[in-house]
């Protein structure tokens, strides 16, 4: 519905109402939860991400109950130690295919088309998740992670944030790992997945597209 | 325009299909979930415990007052890294004139002496004769006199061995040293060292910074890691104790830690550091650089994925 | 699983085998993605002009 047509009077002022008619506008319902798709979709290379978010659904849900019981509890305890493992097993899943997603999205050169931002924030989800990672394994409170503490403290004060950022003290990075940094890549994969359906899956390469300036891509 | 017509557009001329996003989500979580369940209850995770410098006195007593001497002496790792735990000339790592371990200064400071062995000893010390007169003869000491004592005792434990649980060293002029690290290994072998380290005043505590310094200081714990391939040029970074799958995205981290220059160099560190920010900007800003975003259009994986689409066209 | 791993070396190359059959296994996973027929769905007929749901 275009807003060109003029309107019999001036509209107040409406903070709420401009937001819900961006949102309108950028990403409807129909977007956001689409029941279509172009028909290039019909690829295996397709499911990447969302396999990988399912990974990242059991990195949560065994994450949260091994927090519930603390860190001490997945030592000394036969269930402990099985959530412990459906968490190191789901960290695979997530991880290996983020990277399958990573390669698909690479020789699909899904950035195209505006679409530049989104892989950005792909780059940066995947910085973030070996941030994440590396705290979880720092804070096993066992040998690995004690020499991987020993080890990586040798990285973090070359690079000048050994002391703000002490992995030799297991309380920071325990806290940065089940709190600052699964929030941090929780909301960085929603801003990702917002900005797949604002723009829709990327035409293939060589397809005749209908003329979009974009800064990143040639005409092809 | 609005979303709906701007996608109207971008997808003029291509076939829609019905496609189901939610029941695809319920599908992959139910996969996955087989996957995860079914790997953990076959495979388990591993759990080696962790060292402790109780473990590390009683396991190698000789590298654990090696290390302690060391220590006192201000010759350990520890005692001359530089920043953020002392500030040691020419210690911390740098690439020219860019140097962030210097910028940073002494964060977390530490005397190697004062925080490793003596301050533990005095505690140690009460209702300890041997002990008490022991700390009084090397505090009364001159720095030299002291570090005459120490070179001598250093280099006399490179023949030492271990009778009655005790470390033993030819007769030579070490003063009250050895007396200290009778009392320093016995500290440790009853567990009371790992919670010295630890303490502050305070009951609560999680900062290991201490004990975990002190150990990495030895080579108890570092041959251990070197069993497990898991130090620095092992790819160590990459890989798990066990037989269980490591940290396989860290290949590139690792990488650089192989090959020369870095495997001998002393900003190895800060090097690599700044490569993988380098790279990883790369990786960020591919949309816009010419070459790497132009490759998937050279290495024709697409025409796979998009076969339907072509072979329609 | 807790005995320490199988390395295999070549030149500075030093993997653990279940590190090794990870990485196989992607590029395997990746390639079956490539080559795998999709199950095909129906094209939509109606066109999609319905107000928002």
């Amino acid at each position: 519905m275009s807003e060109a047509s003029p309107k019999p009077q001036a509209e107040p002022s409406n903070w709420t109402r401009s937001i819900r008619r961006l949102l309108a506008r950028n990403l409807p319902l129909k977007h956001l939860l689409p029941d279509r798709q172009p028909v290039y979709v019909g690829s295996w290379v397709y499911i990447f991400g969302v396999v990988a978010i399912a990974g990242l659904i059991w990195v949560i849900a065994s994450g949260v109950v091994l927090a519930f019981f603390g860190p001490q509890w997945w030592h000394e305890n036969g269930v402990g130690r099985f959530v412990n493992s459906l968490h190191l097993w789901s960290v695979q899943v997530f991880f290996i295919f983020m990277v399958l997603h990573l390669w698909g999205q690479y020789f699909m050169a899904g950035w195209r088309d505006g679409r530049a931002p989104t892989w950005m924030v792909g780059v940066v989800i995947f910085a973030f998740s070996i941030v994440a990672a590396f705290t979880g394994f720092i804070s096993q409170q066992n040998f690995d992670g004690e020499w991987i503490a020993v080890n990586a403290k040798d990285a973090t004060n070359a690079a000048g944030i050994g002391s703000f950022f002490n992995v030799l003290n297991f309380g920071q990075m325990y806290g940065l790992h089940i709190v600052l940094l699964p929030m941090l890549v929780v909301t960085l994969i929603g801003v990702h997945l917002v900005l797949v359906r604002m723009h829709g899956v990327v035409r293939p390469i060589d397809s005749k597209q209908p003329a979009q300036p974009s800064a990143e891509e040639r005409p092809s | 325009m609005n979303a709906s017509e701007r996608q109207a557009k971008y997808y003029a001329g291509v076939k829609m299909i019905n496609f189901d996003l939610v029941k695809e989500m319920i599908l992959a979580l139910f996969v996955v979930s087989l996957v995860v369940i079914g790997l953990a209850a076959a495979l388990s995770s591993p759990d080696d415990p962790a060292v402790t410098i109780q473990t590390w006195a009683t396991k190698d007593p000789v590298d654990f007052v090696t290390t302690a001497a060391s220590e006192l002496a201000g010759t350990s790792e520890t005692a001359e890294y530089g920043p953020p735990y002392n500030n040691t000339a020419d210690a911390a790592q740098a690439v020219g004139p860019i140097s962030p371990q210097t910028w940073a200064g002494v964060g977390t400071p530490i005397d190697t002496a004062q925080d490793f062995v003596l301050r533990p000893l005095g505690f140690a010390a009460i209702g300890n004769p041997t002990l008490t007169s022991a700390l009084q003869a090397y505090g009364a000491a001159g720095t030299d006199q002291q570090q005459t004592w120490l070179t001598n005792y250093s280099t006399a434990l490179s023949d030492a061995t271990v009778v009655n649980a005790e470390v033993s060293v030819a007769s030579g002029d070490y003063g009250p040293v050895p007396d200290l690290m009778t009392g320093l290994l016995g500290l440790a072998r009853t567990g009371a060292l790992d919670g010295l380290l630890l303490s502050n005043g305070n009951l609560y505590q999680t900062d290991f910074t201490l004990p975990l310094l002190f150990m990495g200081d030895g080579s108890y714990l570092s041959n251990l890691a070197d069993e497990q391939h898991l130090t620095g040029d092992q790819w160590g970074m990459m890989n798990e104790t066990g037989m269980y799958p490591g940290q396989t995205w860290l290949w590139l981290f690792s990488f650089w830690y192989q090959i020369p220059p870095f495997t001998t160099a002393a900003n190895a560190d800060l090097v690599v550091i700044l490569l993988m920010i380098v790279l990883t900007a790369l990786l960020m800003f591919v949309p816009f650089i010419p070459i790497l975003r132009d490759i998937p259009r050279w290495i024709p994986v697409h025409r796979l994925i998009w076969r339907r689409y072509y072979q329609g066209k | 699983m807790d005995t320490p791993a199988t390395y295999l070396s070549w030149n500075f190359i030093l993997i653990s085998v279940p590190n090794l059959l990870m990485i196989a296994g992607m590029i395997v996973v990746f390639l079956v993605a490539l080559l795998a027929p999709f199950p095909g769905h129906a094209e939509v007929t109606e066109p999609e002009d319905r107000p928002d749901e």
